[in-house]
Order: C-alpha cells, then structure tokens, then sequence
C-alpha cells in the first residue's frame, strides 16, 4: 500500500515522460563533468604506456569525431558537442533496437 | 588520443583520454575469437530480448544508453596519474537484465569505436566482452546471488550491486590482461598485476556510480526498478 502510493505520485507527475528527465541528467553530466574529466592516461593506457606496448596502437582507419572533439569546434565546446552527439545516437539508436524487438516477436 | 597527439605534434587541448583497446594492442587471432565469443552472446541476447522485452522497458534502454555514454566521458582520477571511468555493465544489467543490458553496452562501445574513433574495429569484440557482457552477465549474475544472500533485491540492492559493480571492472581487467598475453603484446606475469593493480582501484568509482545510479532511481522512480522483470502480456 505504501510502497504502491510512493511509486506512483511521482510517476503522475512526471507521467510517461519520465524518460526527459534521464535524457537531461546525461545531458547535465557531458556539460558539466566531461569538461572536467581527468586528461591523466585510464588504466589500460598507463599500463601499456609503463609496459612498453602503447606505440602497437593503430590509428582508425576513419575519423568522424576523433577523441570526442567535434573538427573545427574549439576547447570545452567540442567535447560537449560530442557528448551530445553521442547521447542522441546511442538513445536513437535502443529505442530504436527496443522497439523492433519488442513489437516483432519472433515466431516461437 | 595516440594519433591525435602524433597528428597535431603541439600540445593537444586537454581532452578526455580514450580509454578503449586500439587496433593492435591484440593479434588479429585473439581479436577474431573475441569477436566470435561477442557475436554468439550478443545473438543470444536477441533473441531472449526479443522474447520478454516489454514496450514499457524501450525508453530505459534509451535513457541507459545515453547515461552510460555520458558518464563514460568522465574520467575521474584515481592514484599516480592515471584516471578511470564508468564501464556500467552491472547498471544497465540490474536496471535492464542482462540480455537487454548487454545490448546497451554492445551499442554505446560500437558508438563510440565507429564514430568517436575510440576503441579499434579488429578489436571492438574484445572491448564489448571485456567492459560490457563481464559486467552484464558475470556481474549480474554476482548481484543476483549476494542479493540473495543479503535478503532480497529490495533490501540489498546498493551493497550488492556496489561489490558486483567492483568486481566486474576488476574481471574485465583480467580478461584484458590475458588476451593482451595471449596476443603476445605483453606477457602476463607483466599484465595481469598491472592491469588489476590499477583497475581495483577503478573499481571503487564503478561501485560508487553505480550505487548512486540506482539509489537515485530508487528514491524518485522506484517503478522503474520494476520494468526489468515486466513481461509483455501473453498472445
């Protein structure tokens, strides 16, 4: 009973749009963290930097947004650019994928 | 990163180091299997996505995808000049399953290996094995048993996906690790203390995150914790 009425006032009052509100927090979190972001080399790199194996790196074959800076934007802007760009291809992209397996079962 | 340093030649603008395995940190034999072992989970996870996903769960596997992309862009700082960042494979499998969660993982490492140039192509059946079906599946699976343990989801949700969260960063460096020996790039006696030294540490912000994630859900959409275990109504 309790735990039926707290899941359901916030969902009245964000209604079926909840997902709005996800797509904002990781929208919030490319603006204001990634600028942020430590430019210190991750786990695998500064291990394969210590260890000698780092110049086996190929370069990609393509770049379309190389190392999430948007050609041609300048600083901050282009990695927030690119962090946008990426949120709305990935969330495109499962809602798309979502909606096909959901609605087209299989015959099974 | 390693291009774009050698391209520009000057001081590059900081940017968030890019963290996924390149081309050639794994030979074409090892990269190839990983592809295979990726590609039979992933037809897997289809298939039983397609089976039980219900309509209600599509704007979470969208709204999972975005968050985890983004929060990947965070690296934060760990010791000794090195960062880490979220690999999310234990969140999106307690909010989506591991099924659907390991679709939302396969997606956001694709997206961002074709078009961030971050993580090779050769490689990316390696990256999505290691930084998403490890979390996905082994974690999931680590979460569903201590919570058990611990007295059921609802009450042991954050202690039990906090310890999974960890625990798949930590395996998924171990299975870096032994395809780079395997590879022949460094051997694992090199490998294996490096990676895990530095991931055990990277584990904790794992943890943090993903504790946080779902704490914050938990306290404002606690029904979207249910849309996991929906099911579509019979036909």
């Amino acid at each position: 009973m309790d735990q039926q009425s707290k899941d359901q006032a916030p969902r009245s009052r964000l209604g079926r749009y909840w997902w709005v509100v996800g797509l904002a927090i990781a929208a919030l979190i490319v603006v204001v963290l990634a600028p942020l972001a430590s430019a210190d080399p991750d786990g695998l790199e500064r291990v394969a930097g210590d260890h000698g194996f780092l110049q086996s790196a190929r370069d990609a074959l393509y770049s379309i947004i190389p190392d999430y800076n948007v050609p041609g934007v300048e600083g901050n802007l282009s990695t927030i650019l690119a962090g946008l760009i990426g949120i709305v291809i990935v969330f495109g992209l499962m809602v798309l994928v979502g909606r096909l397996l959901a609605r087209r079962r299989s015959q099974d | 990163m390693f291009a774009a340093i050698v391209a520009r030649g000057t001081t590059p603008i900081p940017t968030p180091p890019q963290m996924h395995a390149p081309d050639g940190f794994l030979s074409v034999p090892i990269a190839v299997v990983m592809w295979a072992i990726t590609l039979l989970v992933l037809a897997i996870a289809v298939r039983r996505t397609n089976r039980t996903l219900d309509e209600r769960a599509v704007p979470l596997l969208g709204v999972t995808a975005a968050f985890i992309f983004a929060a990947q862009m965070f690296n934060f700082q760990v010791v000794g000049g090195t960062s880490g960042h979220l690999l999310g494979g234990v969140l999106a499998a307690v909010l989506l399953g591991p099924w659907a969660g390991t679709l939302v993982m396969a997606c956001v490492i694709a997206v961002q290996a074709l078009v961030f140039q971050d993580g090779g192509l050769v490689v990316m059946g390696a990256n999505i094995f290691n930084m998403g079906v490890v979390g996905t599946l082994g974690g999931f699976f680590l979460y569903r048993a201590l919570a058990g343990i611990l007295g059921g989801e609802d009450r042991a949700r954050i202690p039990a996906s906090g310890i999974a969260a960890w625990s798949s960063v930590v395996a998924g460096s171990i299975c870096m690790a032994v395809e780079l020996a395997l590879s022949g790039t460094t051997p694992l006696s090199i490998a294996l203390p490096a990676m895990v030294g530095v991931h055990v540490l990277i584990g904790i912000g794992e943890a943090l995150i993903t504790m946080a994630a779902l704490g914050f859900i938990a306290v404002t959409r606690a029904d979207l914790l249910r849309l996991r275990d929906a099911r579509p109504a019979a036909v």
